[in-house]
């Protein structure tokens, strides 16, 4: 078909040895087209409809007798006032504490783990990394379940817990918020009216602040455990791809190691921080797996998740316009938490008082990307300083 | 080959260069010395915490339930026994969650090897006019979060006639966008230069990619193979929206449901702990064999 009208050629291709090139690029290339079209881009298509629509999951989605009820869904899942609404809000509470509490930790402790393992003398290099990045082969039901034991009011956790005198809550059944108990050990058990009478998704602001439930801080601490191998890997290869000159030139300029590592690594690092960040932010908001084989959403629904709540109210509520809905609110989280993540990370151009900083008095132009010793007076952080 | 060479190569350089600079004996300051056995105490530690967990899931399998909950952190199961496996094998679906694990898993992978290979090459090698678009079509699809996709899937499914059937299952998984994108890159790799020479002696464009092209992108495939095993072997959320019939349960799905205390009553956990720990052993298999090889994949990832 599209042989017809002659493709743009790279230069140097002689056009009779490449007859039929066109036809079979079409043809290599048709199986994954149409199993990518068929179950990614048709039923995504698909399911933008269900979410106008009342299908209750019986017969086709497409029958006469399914109605077309406009942006009803959406309105149930975000201003309804009922318990969708509820629902939805304290799903989201529930991940957007997990996602501010893991993203940092797992990044943290992959570039910490990754710095560890590519020190230049290390025996056993190899065993510390194995050791590292098994949790991340095997599969998220696996891990679960070992968590359940691990974590469980007799399990192994508890019992070191004791050891430190700890009495450990009975963790997978506690749904108590992790910040409303620091509050209470404290003496503040309940909220300001300010705080409790207002709410957002219909959950009060006071409740949105509960931080996660102790059961939820089991599944942080589970995916920054299992995830944490797969990011240092990535570290690593970036820190080999660092060059050990302007290391070097550093530690000639009497830059001791830690300032060498907030100074000159961590912004040669950046690229990579950039994958690991945006690959966590994207994951994070995709708990499905570990909430159902693990709770279900429970208990309290303080391990709900907007991902969880989807396949919930579509597949066992029968709630299927909502399920998509929210599924769809889902994915423009991401979206735009992902664009807003780029802008916050962005390259900027560095600021004039910065510039002032690098400049030897005489000398031609700056170069920003040469990062100073210890020699110069300190600019506060040398990443993100100013938001 | 010359993947798994090249650390080799790098460590014995790195020994050649240490060797000049390391004969005094006392060039280790005892502030150093300090820091070394920190160092190294900190990472025995960590690695503990990894590994520590895995080894109480081997030795609570092989526990009685009471001696599971008495004493969860030893290693040393007392009193020993296979109860938790002689269930698992002889007095459940086990073996047959385990069966449609295989099945999938080998289907998934065959599927993925070739039609990634195939459009990868396609969009490394033949012009075409929507070259560009197909391109940007890929892309925009690895943008979309899996989990989103739960209910379109079963949407699609379900009006396909493929429910709870194989095909349901192994269809929508046969290829993945990320592995045509690895075998894309591979193959711009490599030179040209080969397959121009098969070209004029007149070889058809399948001939080329199958015989002359596909044996050369080993290293590649392997990383496919690697990357489609892992995954759909640990895949879960793809088999809970397309099957509901106990004799199409993967692994993952059917230790789901064990977890959750569908099929059991109280823990129970030696019993569920023997199950996840059988379910780990294939892509810890894998895993081992490849080690170096999976290690690299996910650096030569980045370095893109």
């Amino acid at each position: 078909m599209s042989a017809l009208s002659p493709a743009p050629r790279r230069a140097g291709s002689s056009s009779g040895i490449r007859r039929g090139e066109a036809a079979a690029g079409w043809l290599f290339t048709a199986p994954v087209l149409i199993i990518l079209g068929v179950f990614l881009l048709v039923p995504v298509l698909m399911a933008l409809w269900v979410s106008f629509s009342d299908w209750t999951g019986r017969g086709s989605p497409f029958s006469s007798n399914v109605g077309f009820v406009g942006l009803d869904n959406y309105a149930a899942v975000t201003t309804g006032g009922g318990l969708a609404e509820r629902d939805f809000g304290t799903a989201l509470r529930n991940n957007a504490w997990y996602v501010l509490l893991v993203v940092p930790l797992q990044t943290a402790l992959s570039l910490f783990l990754a710095v560890l393992v590519n020190r230049a003398i290390l025996r056993g290099r190899g065993f510390f990394r194995t050791a590292f990045y098994f949790p991340s082969v095997t599969s998220s039901v696996a891990i679960t379940v070992l968590w359940l034991f691990l974590f469980s009011s007799s399990g192994a956790i508890n019992e070191v817990l004791s050891w430190l005198g700890v009495n450990g809550p009975n963790w997978f059944s506690d749904p108590s918020g992790v910040v409303h108990n620091l509050l209470g050990a404290v003496g503040v058990t309940s909220g300001p009216a300010m705080l409790t009478d207002h709410t957002l998704l219909g959950v009060s602001w006071w409740d949105w602040l509960a931080g996660p439930s102790v059961a939820m801080s089991a599944f942080i601490l589970m995916a920054v455990f299992t995830t944490s191998g797969t990011f240092m890997l990535l570290f690593i290869a970036g820190l080999q791809n660092i060059g050990g000159d302007v290391q070097e030139a550093a530690m000639m300029d009497g830059a001791n190691g830690w300032q060498r590592f907030w100074r000159v690594t961590l912004p040669q690092l950046k690229p990579v921080l950039f994958t690991v960040l945006t690959l966590g932010l994207i994951g994070t908001w995709q708990v499905f797996d570990q909430i159902y084989t693990g709770t279900q959403g429970g208990p309290g629904k303080t391990t709900l998740t907007p991902a969880y709540l989807s396949y919930s109210s579509a597949f066992l509520s029968q709630q299927w316009g909502q399920g998509a809905a929210i599924a769809f609110v889902l994915f423009v989280i991401i979206v735009a938490l992902t664009i807003l993540q780029r802008f916050v990370l962005r390259d900027r151009p560095v600021s004039r008082r910065r510039i002032r900083q690098y400049e030897v008095p005489g000398a031609g132009t700056p170069r920003p990307r040469r990062v100073p010793g210890a020699g110069t007076p300190r600019p506060r952080r040398s990443k993100g300083g100013t938001r | 080959m010359t993947a798994t060479a090249s650390p080799q190569a790098t460590v014995l350089a790195e020994q050649h260069l240490d060797r000049p600079t390391r004969p005094a004996k006392h060039r280790l300051s005892r502030k150093a010395l300090g820091w070394q056995i920190g160092l190294y105490a900190l990472l025995i530690v960590l690695a503990l915490v990894y590994i520590y967990p895995f080894l109480v899931q081997v030795a609570t399998s092989f526990k009685t339930d009471a001696a599971a909950a008495a004493d969860p952190i030893s290693l040393t199961p007392q009193p020993f026994t296979w109860a938790a496996y002689e269930r698992l094998f002889l007095n459940s679906d086990f073996p047959v969650w385990f069966g449609n694990s295989v099945v999938v898993t080998v289907f998934v992978t065959a599927g993925r090897v070739f039609f990634n290979s195939l459009a990868g090459y396609a969009l490394a090698r033949l012009q075409f006019r929507g070259r560009g678009i197909v391109f940007a079509g890929l892309i925009a699809v690895m943008a979309v979060p899996t989990v989103v996709l739960l209910i379109p899937k079963f949407l699609v499914i379900n009006q396909l006639g493929i429910y709870d059937s194989y095909a349901g299952m192994i269809l929508p998984l046969l290829v993945d966008a990320a592995g045509v994108f690895i075998m894309k890159n591979f193959f711009e790799s490599i030179p040209p230069s080969v397959e121009e020479q098969a070209r004029i002696d007149g070889a058809g464009t399948f001939r080329i990619f199958w015989s002359v092209v596909l044996p050369m992108a080993r290293p590649a495939l392997i990383t496919i193979v690697i990357l489609s095993f892992q995954g759909s072997w640990n895949e879960l959320s793809h088999f809970v929206i397309s099957t509901q019939s106990p004799e199409l349960t993967t692994l993952t799905k059917g230790v789901a449901s064990l977890a959750s205390g569908q099929l059991s009553q109280g823990s129970q956990f030696p019993l569920k702990l023997a199950a996840a720990a059988i379910m780990t052993i294939p892509v810890a298999v894998v895993f081992f064999i490849f080690q170096r090889r999976i290690m690299n994949a996910s650096e030569g990832a980045v370095k893109e």
